[in-house]
């Protein structure tokens, strides 16, 4: 059971009060991009096995957007937070790089 | 005017926990954030401060209850809340705002006893022993989103009004005598 703390409210919900949003922090390439940039964004996943970020929606609560950081093969949570950013905050990056010293940066 | 009903008509039952369908129960839902005349225009409608985050305040037989950072419920008796949906616009006047009345829209229960958390506890994915007085907790009820606080001895939940049979039905089942944990 996954269990991801809402940054907005603060409920530490179980994954059934959850919606996955799928991997995080990807660039859209809309109109004018080249047809590969497109293919790029609309299919490439890096379904990793390890420290992957993702999306989740707090479905059942109160509904907000938010980023996690977890691991996909321990299911190891080493943060969540908001969705207005563009990378991952320095504090999540630093946990990892604890937790995971060979881990090779999330682009 | 005609009467307002409510979802069950006041359907009812006694299990090891008492479930009631109460209402109708008058519910604005306002949509605002970081607004200047925000804790005016809530005080003026129910008389209570701005609630912190997943907390209800209650007053007597009003209430403004956190939702998510952008949203609040704001309870009331239903008679009052044309005047309320008034009193908003006048406060909020200028403010981007969004005040809905949500009172037809919802179906709202009471589950009283001794071992009203028990009837919850086997509903839903929220942890009882770290519920805190004055929380307002947003989850679901078995498969339906439903939203829940603590009140004099027992608990309200509130849920959409499509669904008030199938909440009835499974609160009336967690309380059926002898199912208690």
């Amino acid at each position: 059971m996954l269990i991801l703390e809402c940054p907005y409210c603060g409920v530490k919900a179980e994954e059934t009060e959850l919606s996955p949003g799928y991997e995080a922090h990807l660039k859209r390439f809309g109109p004018g991009s080249s047809p590969e940039e497109f293919e790029a964004y609309m299919f490439a996943r890096k379904n990793p096995k390890g420290v992957h970020f993702e999306r989740w929606r707090h479905t059942y609560g109160c509904g907000k957007w938010f980023l996690a950081a977890r691991c996909t093969a321990t299911l190891e949570v080493f943060g969540t937070y908001p969705a207005q950013v563009s990378e991952p905050p320095a504090d999540i990056i630093a946990k990892i790089q604890a937790r995971r010293p060979d881990w090779k940066g999330y682009k | 005017m005609s009467d307002p009903v409510s979802a069950l008509n006041g359907a009812s039952f006694q299990g090891f926990a008492t479930i009631r369908e109460i209402g109708p129960l008058g519910m604005i839902t306002l949509r605002a954030k970081g607004l200047k005349s925000l804790d005016k225009a809530i005080k003026a409608v129910t008389g209570t401060r701005v609630p912190a985050p997943r907390r209800i305040e209650i007053k007597g037989d009003h209430a403004c209850g956190w939702m998510s950072p952008d949203e609040y419920l704001l309870i009331l008796p239903y008679a009052e809340v044309g005047e309320a949906m008034g009193k908003l616009a006048k406060a909020l006047a200028g403010e981007h705002h969004l005040a809905v009345d949500v009172s037809d829209a919802r179906a709202v229960f009471r589950i009283e006893g001794d071992k009203a958390d028990q009837v919850l506890r086997k509903l839903m994915p929220v942890d009882f022993d770290r519920l805190e007085p004055g929380e307002l907790r947003r989850s679901r009820a078995a498969q339906v989103a439903a939203a829940i606080w603590q009140q004099d001895q027992g608990f309200t939940l509130v849920c959409f009004r499509s669904v008030a049979s199938y909440v009835m039905g499974l609160l009336t089942h967690s309380a059926q005598p002898g199912s208690e944990l």
